[in-house]
This record gives structure tokens, sequence and C-alpha cells, in this order.
């Protein structure tokens, strides 16, 4: 199973555990990772507010290069998956749109392209039998709440699971073994790209995810997204500051948990990016 | 020789002030064999209609040509008047000078040559007109009411009372349908089943209404006044006949967790069961999906206990066969559900509403339970979840309906209304609850409807607030719902005890097959089609089907008995008579040239055509050859258009017919307009 | 605020721009409010989505500009994902922000605007974002120096911020495509303006 890989600005960078964690647990499952040459910034949600051609044309133009090593283009991060695939769509189903992205882009749009999120090659590509199969410490007794944000499910023609009740990282972890709860705020907005200049309004909102998870009895969360899992834990030290609550709730990527569970270490996952760390938790449940 | 007459109106000023109908008249009169023309202010009136009836005695005419509005109008009158002075109607034509002329076009000469035009050809067409005669068709007076809800039951006891028999047939183990289910009725709030009950019993009782419950219509054949019905009687596993409806087998059955069609999934029932009490027949049926005895062979303790021996289980579905001359459908509704649809397209089902998978979300019908005195509760409002009485009910209105994202576009009529109702039910109940109810508008157009809605505002202190939800999700015991109020720009979060969504009234599921069989229209949502939406609401296109309730579209009580009592009196207008006459313009075939290739068969949309066999005296095959059943041809000539070897033909408008209009506009070596040219030479000589 | 408008045959004009511009039709909206009620952003908001797009159906341009709303957005898309008329509101988000910028007006709120532009700018200087460069300049530009400052040590202790920018050769493809991108925002504003005169 060969991808061309797109791991977008964020995973190069503040969420460099997303990445590393990613190939250590595509390399136990047989998934081979190509990533695309030169590969640009998205733009995530800056380029759409400026101008949303200017977003489809650079969509447009991630989806050539990554045409050049592999039709099937796997990403990680929920913007650029939102991006890409949302143009992927839109192209392929609107005449007009397609002539007008392609001129901007000055690219021809390749209709065979498809961008699949990594939860979906887990579920429908390798499936998961063969997921079961490589797990070798399960998640037992994790309590986790899956947050799937807002980009990934949304608009719903771009969804790759029920857009208002998705389950499919559930059903990935529990192949894994953990336990995961049923919690009302899976799919509240934490603020995106807010974080910097409307941090008030994300503090807020993280606040009310946190003890919506809290109140489900979470013991951690799994994200897959590098924004939300930023909001989410590096912003419990403002949300304390500001509301007084001391969530102390680790933040993880689904690909930490699923590397640990088939058998990589906590250096190879780099659980020790995380402001609120993780380790004392996955120590106690014998997972490091 | 014909002996064409050829009368011109001016309609008042509609025609007359554009068309100068003294010339178009000059000018019929010399249009060979045409023997008299004259023009009036008002052909349809008695003067202008005795004028018809004199010319006809006075000039021997043998045709008439009435140039005056469309046929639509006043084919009738005329066709009668002449009727009345002993000439066959179908020798009467209408020209078309008001629709097709004098209402479309200025006044000028081209005006008044195109009128001119226009009485030619209808006068070429009425040389060759012949006498035509109705086709009369056998009447059977008997109906089938397929549904027994209250339109059903309305329509069967209208035609009953008439004098005329019914076979009633509704596919539940009783009648009652939908209304049987509700607490109180707006705008009155009187109890539902008590008024429907009356009803329900006499229909069990008439002479004159054969009921068959529990089951379904198989087949349909025949056509209007003959039609050949073929009935399913599912088989119950009880003899209704011996059966007392003790009740015994309810009470000792050992499956006791099937979750209650009548209750809406509120309460269980057991798999020998009665539906509710006041059922009709107040016999039990057997769900053989879930009775012990026909999953696993064992249990049969309903047979034992029986005291009257009814209960069978070698009791096989029955087909019975009957006749009759009109059919009512009035099969009903169902509402939209919120639950996830499969195949699962992207925006189905309201997944933001947790798909009604929360117990505390529900829909009207279900509130209707638990406000119903027969129903879980026993009629208290009672949360499903812990059965503690709710502080705050949140009502949501247009839950499917007027959601285009959701594929339906229309609005569903009654949820306002009974929202309102709602509300009130609730706050008689729970005096010191909340109701709140997020709306879009408030529809409330009936008699007494916008006082009821005031009320519950004013008197009971129900909170509208005008916006949508966007989504509901639970929050340990309450219910948060996150809406808003646009008249005030805010968004507004409740925490509910309760939520009741007036989901969208739509047909039956799978009703379509129903439609398919009896041959009649439907629309995109699969709702009956009436034959015209303003003037013909209880009839079908198709003859002999009427409808009545809401398999037609959504709508309330009051409207749905009115048009139950609509349709029976379509059905009573049908068995006044002992034979039909129909429209003798119909197709016929020229067996002698028709090379039986079948495709009129195909095209026709009335299933007129059928195939015949024409054999000799010895039974041997000669030729097959197709037949038009004139008494369900329209006349649409479909099939005449179709035949490829122009062996169909119209009566009342043979091609001969048609042609001869189309050469009179083009004749060629005639002199065309001779009297306008001759008008002409006149205006420049003098 | 208080409104009072005049209405004149040319209230559709921001309609129409928004229609050039985003192919949405906002003649759909029958403000039901479902947007207001699912955006996580109403506590900051001005006004609620809803009253933007009432704003646009009516043509009351300073209400539209003068409201924080569009700049407040954060994209989640929960109001495209529940509109009983299937109405890209976040999509008409952008396109207000858009056609902000292009008229002579004060933003309300700077903040994500200045986010925006030096976002955009790294993209087009380095092709790939260049995340402690992007908080630096945000924080000089935006007139909050100390913006998160705390934030700072433990985020370098941990080896999440890279402390060069990652150059893309294809840097130079993205300022083509913002460049034919703006002038396409342009031509969409003549055609705009052009369809005012000859009404619809």
């Amino acid at each position: 199973m060969k991808y061309a890989y797109y791991p977008g600005c964020s995973l190069k960078g503040t969420a460099i555990d997303y990445h590393t964690s990613a190939l250590a647990l595509a390399g136990r499952l047989g998934i081979e990772l190509v990533e695309m040459e030169d590969w640009v910034c998205c733009g995530a949600s800056p380029i759409h507010q400026r101008n949303p051609m200017m977003a489809a044309g650079v969509a447009n133009l991630l989806l050539s290069l990554s045409g050049e090593i592999c039709p099937r283009i796997a990403v990680l991060c929920a913007a650029c998956y939102h991006n890409m695939k949302k143009a992927e769509v839109e192209m392929r189903h609107d005449k007009k749109k397609r002539n007008d992205v392609e001129r901007i882009s000055g690219i021809p749009f390749n209709p065979e392209v498809r961008t699949t999120h990594f939860l979906e090659i887990l579920e429908k590509d390798l499936g998961l039998d063969a997921l079961k199969g490589k797990v070798v410490r399960p998640l037992s007794e994790l309590k986790v709440a899956c947050y799937y944000g807002c980009l990934l499910s949304r608009p719903p023609e771009i969804a790759f699971d029920d857009p208002e009740q998705p389950t499919i990282m559930e059903r990935v972890l529990q192949t894994a073994g953990a336990e995961t709860v049923t919690w009302s705020h899976r799919m509240e907005c934490c603020g995106a790209s807010h974080a910097v200049p409307v941090t008030g309004a994300v503090l807020r909102l993280v606040n009310d995810i946190l003890l919506s998870a809290r109140d489900a009895g979470a013991e951690i969360i799994a994200c897959a997204c590098p924004l939300c899992q930023a909001n989410l834990d590096m912003r419990q030290a403002g949300v304390f500051k500001e509301f007084g609550m001391a969530h102390n709730i680790p933040v993880v990527y689904f690909t930490q948990l699923l590397g640990l569970a088939c058998g990589a270490s906590g250096r190879d996952v780099q659980i020790d990016k995380g402001m609120v760390s993780a380790e004392p938790l996955l120590q106690f449940k014998n997972l490091l | 020789m014909s002996k064409i007459g050829v009368f011109i109106c001016h309609c008042g000023e509609n025609i007359g002030r554009t068309v100068d109908c003294a010339r178009v008249a000059k000018a019929a009169g010399r249009i060979r064999g045409v023997a008299f023309a004259t023009d009036y202010k008002y052909m349809c009136s008695d003067p202008g209609q005795s004028l018809i009836k004199k010319a006809i005695a006075d000039h021997g005419l043998t045709g008439i040509v009435v140039s005056a509005c469309s046929p639509h109008m006043h084919e009738k009158t005329f066709r009668k008047a002449v009727q009345e002075a002993g000439i066959n109607p179908f020798l009467c034509e209408m020209a078309n000078i008001r629709e097709h002329c004098s209402w479309v076009h200025e006044r000028n000469e081209a005006t008044t040559r195109k009128a001119i035009e226009l009485v030619r050809i209808m006068v070429e067409k009425v040389k060759r007109n012949v006498p035509l005669v109705p086709v009369r068709v056998k009447m059977t007076k008997r109906a089938l009411v397929i549904g027994g809800g209250v339109a059903g039951i309305q329509a069967a006891l209208d035609i009953a009372d008439g004098g005329h028999e019914v076979i009633l047939v509704e596919k539940e183990p009783s009648v009652g349908g939908h209304m049987a289910q509700l607490s109180e009725t707006f705008p009155t709030l009187d109890c539902s089943q008590c008024i429907l009950t009356p009803k329900m019993v006499d229909v069990g009782s008439h002479p004159n209404i054969k009921l068959y419950t529990y089951s379904e219509v198989e087949k349909v054949d025949g056509f209007v006044g003959n039609f050949k019905v073929t009935i399913k009687k599912k088989a119950r596993s009880v003899d209704i006949d011996k059966c007392t409806g003790c009740g015994e087998c309810q009470l000792k059955c050992p499956s006791k967790k099937i979750p209650s069609e009548f209750d809406r999934g509120l309460k269980n029932r057991t798999a020998i069961y009665i539906p509710f009490p006041q059922a009709v027949p107040a016999r039990p049926v057997i769900d053989r999906e879930h009775c012990i005895y026909f999953l696993k062979g064992k249990c049969k303790v309903c047979q034992k206990v029986c005291p009257a021996g009814a209960v069978d289980y070698e009791q096989t579905d029955e087909f019975v066969q009957e006749e009759v001359g009109a059919i009512v459908v009035a099969t009903g509704y169902e509402l939209y559900s919120v639950g996830k649809q499969g195949p699962y397209p992207e925006r189905l089902g309201y997944g933001e509403y947790g798909y009604g998978t929360d117990p505390d979300i529900i829909d009207g019908l279900q509130f209707e339970r638990l406000a119903s005195a027969s129903g879980p509760t026993g009629g208290a409002i009672l949360r499903p979840s812990d059965g503690k009485p709710p502080q705050s009910v949140v009502f949501l209105k247009c839950i499917g309906s007027r959601h285009p994202s959701k594929n339906i576009f229309f609005c569903s009529k009654i949820c306002c209304m009974y929202t309102a109702k709602h509300t009130m039910l609730y706050k008689h109940k729970v005096h010191d609850g909340t109701a709140y109810v997020f709306y879009m508008d408030i529809r409330s157009a009936g008699k007494n409807y916008d006082e009821f809605v005031r009320r519950a505002i004013e008197e009971d202190g129900a909170v509208y607030l005008r916006g949508r939800v966007s989504r509901i999700y639970r929050a340990g015991e309450k219910l948060i719902v996150k809406g808003a109020d646009t008249l005030s720009g805010a968004a507004v979060e409740i925490e509910a005890d309760l939520v009741v969504l007036a989901t969208a009234i739509m047909p039956q599921p799978g009703i379509e097959t129903l439609f398919q069989k009896l041959g009649i229209s439907y629309d995109g949502y699969k709702f009956a089609s009436e034959a015209h939406p303003k003037l013909r609401p209880v009839e079908c296109a198709t003859a002999g089907i009427f409808l009545a309730g809401c398999c037609q579209g959504p709508k309330d009580i009051p409207e749905a008995v009115a048009q139950a009592s609509g349709a029976a009196s379509k059905a009573l207008i049908m068995f006044s008579k002992d034979e039909m006459l129909r429209d003798p313009v119909v197709a016929r075939v020229n067996e002698n040239t028709c090379i039986a290739c079948w495709y009129c068969v195909e095209v026709c949309p009335y299933k007129a055509i059928s195939k015949k066999e024409i054999r000799d005296r010895k039974g041997n095959l000669i030729k097959r050859v197709a037949e038009v059943n004139p008494s369900l041809c329209t006349g649409c000539g479909t099939c005449a258009a179709t035949c490829f070897s122009n062996s169909v033909d119209l009566d009342g408008y043979t091609d001969e017919q048609l042609y001869s209009e189309i050469n009179s506009l083009m004749a060629v070596g005639q002199d065309l307009f001779p009297e306008v040219e001759a008008e002409a030479e006149g205006k420049a000589a003098g | 605020m208080k409104y009072q408008i005049r209405l004149s045959a040319d209230a559709g004009g921001l309609m129409r721009e928004v229609k050039i511009r985003s192919g949405v039709d906002l003649k759909k909206c029958y403000q039901c409010g479902e947007c207001t009620a699912g955006c996580p952003m109403t506590p900051e908001m001005d006004v609620g989505p809803t009253k933007v797009l009432r704003f646009i159906q009516l043509g009351m341009e300073d209400a539209l500009f003068q409201a924080n709303t569009p700049w407040l957005c954060a994209s989640c898309e929960t109001c495209t994902s529940r509109c009983p008329n299937l109405i890209d509101i976040a999509l008409v988000m952008d396109t207000v922000r858009q056609m902000a910028r292009l008229r002579d007006i004060k933003i309300p709120v700077k903040e994500p605007l200045v986010f925006q532009d030096v976002f955009l700018k790294s993209m087009e200087v380095h092709g790939k974002l260049f995340e402690p460069g992007l908080i630096g300049f945000y924080n000089l530009k935006s007139g909050h120096p100390f913006h998160d400052v705390g934030l700072g040590p433990p985020m370098l202790l941990k080896g999440k911020l890279p402390l060069l920018p990652h150059f893309s050769k294809n840097r130079v493809k993205i300022r083509e495509i913002f460049e034919r991108a703006r002038a396409h925002e342009q031509e969409q504003g003549r055609e705009a303006e052009k369809k005012e005169e000859h009404g619809h």
C-alpha cells in the first residue's frame, strides 16, 4: 500500500510528533508513505478567508504534485485534508469551477487523484482486522475521548464517515483495545486559527470541550488535527488563568496511541511533546 | 352536400374589440359549403342559442361551427343546444377566435384575417364530421375504499349511507389510522378517540360495509365501472368468528418485549395482541415475526388459554376477489423519520438531533401517545427516559418540512397547529412547566385556528422563539438545545427535559407500488396526484379512482373528512346511473391493416389497448390485431401518432379531418381570401 | 445600533456581487437562524451570521462592513453543513472579508486581518509556513508584542519550533497563483459593477 504523503507545515513544526508517530505506525503496518517533493503550504484557513480561489488554486497545485508519485494522497492534518478534498470534489463535479481553478493555478486538474485521510486508510484500505493483527500492546482500560474537530467532516460532501455522528476514530481505537467514551463535544469547534488573533474565544471553546470530556470520564483525548491538538493541549494553562479550571487532561494524536499499541516506544511516537504530559498516565497503564 | 352554419361570437368586447366579427361572418358566408353565417354579441346566452336552433330549423343545417371562446368553456353548451334542435352534438365544433386570436393579438388586419382562417379550417373539418354516439359502460355499483383512517371511514360511511355496498380494506389489524392515536384535536380540544370511535363502530357494523382488516390490495384489473380487485387477507392466526375478544391470550403471552406500533415504541406489546382497547374489530392478531411458536416451535400458550378455541396457527393468507365500480384511495401518511436512512446519502436524517437515539427526543405522534389517556403513561406527560414529569419541554417545528437540504420542499400544514396544541396539553397537565417553541412561521389559516395559537401564547404562556435549532445533545439528565431567535438576533440555549420534533407528513413508505397497481399518478414525494389541483381535487386523472386524505397531500382532519365526502359524492354520482356515458372521441383500429407490432399497446398511458386474436370458426388463428377498449380510451391520440401502419385513427379527429384543416390553409390554386380581396377592392374603389 | 433604510430599485446590488464572487444565491435564505444557533463564535460577534446575510439581502452596506462577524468567523463550516437551503455561509463570510478589503473602509477588528496577511506573506516568501516567523511578525504588526510570549520557551524546549524556515521551490508557483487570483477578484468586481447598470 503506497501513498503520496502530504505532511503540511504544522507536521514539520509544532506538530512534529504527529508526523513522527504516523510514520512509525505506517512502518509497522506496511503502509508506504512517500513524502511529496517541494510541497507548499496549503494555506489552511487564512488562504480561503482571503480569497477562495487562491485556496482552490494552491490545492490544485498540491493535487498535481502528488499525482507524480501516486494518485492516492495520504493526509494527516485536518485543515490540509479539508482544503485539498474540497477542491478535488468541487472540480470533479462542477465544470465551471474546474475551468476557473485550472486557469488560476495554471495546472490541469487530474481527476484520478484521491485525497484520503489516514483514518480512512486504516479502516477502508488496510482494514480493521489487519490492524488488530498488529496490535501487541492493547490500550485496555484507557478511556479515550475521540475529538474530531470541524474540518474532517464539514462540509458533508467531504466527510468520509457520518458527518454529524462519525465513529471512525472510535472504531479504529477500539480495534486497538481502547475504551472510547461517548461525549457531547466531539465535533465542537476549538476555535482553530483564532488561537493567535482571537485567543479569548479559543480559551472559552477549549474550556467547554475539556469540561465535556471530563464529564464523560475521559482520561485522555485523541485528535486528528494539529491545530486542535495545539489548542486543546497548549491552551490549558491559559484556560486555568482565565476560568480557574485545571483540566490536566493529556491530548495526543490517534497515531501516537495506535503506534504504542502496535509496539512502538514512547520515543518512536514522540510522546514527550505535549504540554500536558501524557507520560504519567500511559506509564500507569503500562503502555510505555 | 354540406350545409354548415357559422356563428361568430363577439363575446362582448373580448373578441369584438380586436376582431371585426361582422366581416368574419361575411367572409364565412362565402366559403363553399356554408349555408348560413352570422355574428352575435353573446352566442352562449339564451338568445344566442335560440339563434342557432332557429338557423338549424330554417336552413336544414348539417353541421355547426361556433367561432367564439375555447371549447373548454362552451363546447358542452353549444352541443347541448344543437342536440335540442335535433342534430347529433358531434356535428357541432368551435373555432377558438378568442384565446387563439383576439386575446393574443392587437387589433389589425392580420388579426381579422387569422380569425377568418380559423373559421375556414374548422368549416373544412366539420364538413367531414360524422355523428358519434357516447360509449356506454356498465356500472358495478359497489365501491372499494383503500385505507381505514378517518378519511377512508368517512368515504365508506357516505357511500354506504348513500345506499351502495362498500368494501373497506385496511392493512392494520384495526381501523382508525393515525387519528385514533391522537389525544385531543385542534382547535376544540375534543378527545380524538371519543369523536372517532363512533364512526369506527359504524363502519364495523354498517350493513352496507364489508370490512377487511389486516388486509391489503394485491391486484387491480379492469377499468372504471368494472374493476376486479384481488384482496389479500393476511393470516391473523385467529378465527375472528370464534373469538370473543376476551383478551386472555394477550394477558398470558410470554413474549412481552415487542415495541408497540400503536404507541410508537413508547410501550411494549405482546406477540398476540389487540392494537388498542377500542379497536374495530376488537380481535387479536399474532405477529408471526416475533411469536415464539412461529420462531422456535414452542409455547402455544395463547391456544391453551383461549376459551373459545379461536387460535389457529395453521391459518394462511387468503385471497378474495371483489368487483367494484369505483375506488377511493385513502392510505394516509407516515411521519418523516429523523433516523439514518439507508442507503445513507450525506444529509438525510438528523444527526445533529441524535438520529432518534435519545429516548427524550420524540416526534409529534409519540407526544400524542404520552398525552393520551389510553397511552403508555395514562395521559401523564412523563419523560421516556426516567418517567419524571418534564419541567421544560422544547418543541421544534419544520423538521424535514421546508428543508431543501433534506430534499423536502413542502410545508406539512398541520404542525403549527398541533404544536400549539401540544404546548397547551402540556401546560394543562404540568402547571409549573415551561413550553418553548422554535418556529420559522406560524401557519394557522383555518377557522378559529389563529385564535387557538394566540391562546397558547397568551393564556398558556408558551414561549415562541423565531429561529431554528442547530443541535441537541445530552448533558446528564438534561438535553441542551442550541437554537436562535432571529427577532432579537440572539443565539438561544435551553436546558430541556423533553424535546418534541414536528416531523414532516410523508406518504406511506412503499405506497407507490399500490399506485402503480391502480394505474394512478403520483409526484416526486409519492403523494397521489389529483386530476386538477384547483378544480378536481378529489379525482385522479384515471377514471373511477378518487382520493381522500393525506395520501394526496398533508392536510388536517376537517379537510380530510371534507375531501372524503367529496370523493364519496363522486362515486355516488357514478352509481346514480346504471350505465356510464363516456366521450366517443376514442381510437379505432382498422383490423385490415393492423400489423400487430403492439407499439400502440406499449405507448397507451391508460392501458386501453389489448391484443385480440381473430380466429376462424374452427378456432384457427387468422391474425392478431390491436383492439381499443372504448371504456378506457380517453382519445389522447398517442396510439394514432405511433402506429406504423397508419391503422389507428381517432373518431372525431380522423386523419382525413385533420388533413383537410391543414390543406385549407395551404390551398394552392383556390382563391385565397376572395372575401378579403373583394373587400379591399371595394375599399380602394369606394 | 438603529437602522432606517430606504429601499431603492438597486437594493439587490450586494447580493449580486456576492453571487458573482462566490456563486451563492442569497435569495434562498429564509432567515431561519440555524447558522447563528450553531455558530461557536457568537459570544464574540456583534451580530450573528443570520443578520449578516440579512444585511446583504437588503443592501445595507454600512451595517455589513461595520460588523466584526465575518472577521470572527472560525471557518468551522457548521453553518454550511446545517443550512436547510444548502447555502455555503462560511463561503459568504470569506467573500465579505474579500469585499471589505477591496473597499476603502476600516476593518472593524484588525487582529484576524493581520494574522491572515502575515500567514499569506510567509507562504509567498517561504512556500512552507514558518511558524515562529508567523507568530513573531504577527505580534509586531498587531501591536501586541508580548502576546503568547509565555508559550515560546516551552515550545522551543520541546523542539516544536523550527529555528530556520524551510523553503520550497514551488513558492514561485504560489506567487503566480496569488497574482492571478488577485486579478480574478478585480475582474469579478468590475463584473459586479457592470450588472448594476443593466439591472438583473
